[in-house]
């Protein structure tokens, strides 16, 4: 082996990232050349040419963008929750376990469906986001599955207030949970950046156990504990 | 003593605006020429000379603004990137955007500096490479000045942005800066010498040191006649532009940015601008002297052809960068004085020889003269490698060892505040 020829094997490499794809992902938009800006009007080649031959010779200048998502994993975290009003139970754990404090939940005296989660009726919902800091301890916390994650990410706004994401603000918004910490939603075949979940049942676990499960789990396990410690 | 108006643009310029009745003017200048009244021939002269200078400098400053879109672009690419794509098509204003921004940058000078000599180094370091293109052929007739000692003007003013970099350091009276300025002038000082001792081969085989006169020599370009000189001219001009591999002037992981630490604005700027227009300099020299030049075949003009190659150039050194890592500065000693410097003598001897052969070479005879020369070169660079090779280097043999071995109270003591 010659000394050096190291040298040459090294400009092999940079010559082959040169005429290979560009890992570059381009954000919000990207310049497409005339075939790239055909395949986003979703006609021809040609036909773009006819039709709209300003927005052709734009093309071939450089000039023409479209608009691009990057492509996300489902566990993304974004800046913004996911909040389902009808599984929380106004326990509060979130709002204990964050460590920013920015969680400020008010609740009164609710329904009566106790095991649906109507002990108590939330007043208040209200998360800081402008100063949250997406560490998920309270998605961790949540023993009912409530709070998820959100997938959004363009938050960016000129008041600071307009952070700060109350329960109504909560309810209103599209459900696009991110599957972080809940991986089941992934295998169930859920995406965050294809379809909305508004079915609270789909969004974590949802027990509905019959009298016999719950005889055995709160009746019979119970008692063979009780004889054993006898 | 060469014509002037064997320079095209020269007769265009001085026969539009001059009402001489030189036989070489007529039928050449714009509006049948003579736009001046007779008897002003002198100033039509200057005119001409500032006119031709002007438009060389702008074209200088654009191919310049040029280069920098391309490098980033290009060596994005390499890198498996896109490079500058947002403002303009292809991101092309983006060295405009680059440029606006820097002239309106506030220009920070440091209190310690020496205000002179700060001020002075960024010009100090534009001139040399400007100067340059003085006495490059850029096509058939298309040249400032055909000096007869453009190869000599050429390495004298390559060697002056050393006292630039030196100006720069002892100006601002930094410790990166001086840092950087000592590593500069070893390098370049051991550099000069394979630089200059690689173009005497081609100095022989041309017999003339104008640079009209070795591209005209160039039947057969140079780098097939020569590739030795080639190949240690390409070398020691990358070092001597303080390009990557050899850019330990302005290593930023080591050194901040070297000789250019305290710089901002518009001085910065001009660093910029002048290490660029050199690169670009240096390949046109590259392209004069050893690619052949203007000449190419006969439908695309010899102006395009020259920027053409130079561009060539210009991309194996983007590409070069894009490539190999930054040397040691006793790797790079060593490179200079151990392998550089024989492989030029080496050079020198075999085509010494070989011209005692065929003493003026026609086509056939300099494809002899290559043959050989190619021969030496691969075999040399061979042994070269052999003896030089890894398991001779010194320092992982163990043969070296540090001559001190500092302790923390051998630090030099932190500076404590400002002068006043």
């Amino acid at each position: 082996m010659i000394y050096g020829f190291g040298l040459a094997k090294g400009m092999g490499v940079t010559l082959k990232a040169l005429v290979g794809p560009s890992f570059t992902v381009q954000y919000p938009d990207r310049r497409v050349g005339i075939m790239g800006a055909a395949k986003a009007a979703g006609i021809s080649t040609p036909s773009l040419l006819f039709k709209h031959p300003i927005k052709a010779l734009r093309a071939v200048l450089g000039f023409e963008h479209i608009a691009v998502m990057p492509t996300q994993s489902p566990r993304f975290r974004g800046n913004d929750f996911t909040w389902y009003e009808d599984r929380c139970t106004g326990c509060a754990s979130c709002a204990k376990y964050c460590p920013l404090g920015i969680i400020k939940i008010v609740t009164a005296p609710g329904g009566i469906n106790m095991q649906e989660g109507e002990s108590y009726a939330i007043e208040t919902f209200d998360i800081d986001t402008g100063r949250c800091m997406f560490c998920a301890l309270c998605v961790e916390a949540c023993p009912y599955d409530a709070l998820h994650m959100g997938s959004e990410f363009e938050r960016s706004n000129y008041v600071r207030m307009d952070l700060v994401l109350t329960k109504e603000d909560l309810i209103a918004a599209p459900k696009h949970p991110s599957t972080w910490f809940r991986p089941q939603m992934e295998e169930a075949g859920y995406s965050p950046f294809a379809e909305a979940l508004e079915d609270m049942k789909k969004a974590g676990r949802h027990e509905t156990p019959t009298v016999d499960e719950l005889t055995k789990t709160w009746v019979k396990d119970r008692r063979t504990d009780e004889v054993v410690e006898d | 003593m060469p014509d002037p108006f064997d320079s095209i643009l020269y007769k265009y310029v001085y026969c539009t605006l001059s009402s001489t009745d030189d036989v070489a003017c007529v039928g050449s200048g714009l509006f049948g020429g003579g736009l001046l009244p007779g008897g002003l021939e002198w100033l039509a002269y200057v005119l001409t000379a500032v006119t031709i200078v002007a438009v060389l400098i702008n074209a200088i400053l654009g191919g310049v603004l040029m280069m920098i879109w391309g490098e980033r672009r290009l060596l994005g690419r390499f890198q498996g990137r896109t490079g500058p794509n947002r403002w303009g098509p292809f991101g092309l204003l983006t060295p405009i955007a680059d440029a606006v921004k820097t002239m309106f940058k506030e220009d920070v000078m440091p209190t310690v500096s020496d205000r002179l000599v700060f001020t002075a180094a960024p010009i100090l370091m534009l001139f040399p490479a400007l100067l340059i293109y003085a006495v490059l052929p850029f096509g058939a007739g298309t040249w400032l000045a055909d000096i007869n000692v453009a190869l000599l003007f050429i390495i004298a003013i390559g060697g002056a942005n050393v006292l630039a970099i030196v100006a720069a350091a002892l100006g601002s009276g930094n410790r990166y800066a001086m840092f950087s300025a000592m590593r500069s002038v070893a390098m370049l000082i051991s550099y000069e010498i394979p630089l200059v001792i690689s173009l005497i081969g081609v100095l022989m085989l041309s017999g003339s040191l104008s640079l009209v006169a070795i591209v005209n020599a160039q039947t057969l370009p140079f780098f097939i006649v020569q590739p030795l000189g080639f190949f240690v001219f390409l070398v020691a001009s990358m070092a001597e532009l303080n390009r990557t591999p050899f850019d330990v002037a302005e290593a930023e992981s080591e050194i901040v940015a070297g000789y250019m630490t305290d710089y901002s604005s518009m001085k910065f700027g001009l660093f910029f601008l002048s290490e660029f227009a050199a690169t670009i300099a240096t390949s046109g020299v590259i392209t004069a002297v050893f690619l052949g030049g203007w000449h190419g075949f006969d439908p695309i003009p010899s102006q395009i052809w020259f920027i053409g190659k130079m561009v060539a150039v210009l991309a194996v050194i983007v590409w070069i960068r894009a490539s190999w890592p930054r040397l040691r500065i006793d790797q790079i000693m060593n490179f200079a004085w151990k392998a550089l410097f024989e492989l030029t003598l080496i050079n020198l001897v075999v085509s010494g020889i070989l011209l005692l052969i065929w003493p003026s070479p026609s086509t056939t005879e300099l494809w002899y003269m290559a043959g050989i020369n190619w021969v030496v070169f691969l075999a040399s660079i061979y042994i070269f490698g052999k003896v030089l090779g890894p398991k001779h280097d010194p320092v992982k043999a163990g043969n070296i060892q540090p001559d001190v071995t500092l302790s923390d109270s051998d630090a030099p003591a932190l500076p404590t505040g400002g002068g006043n």
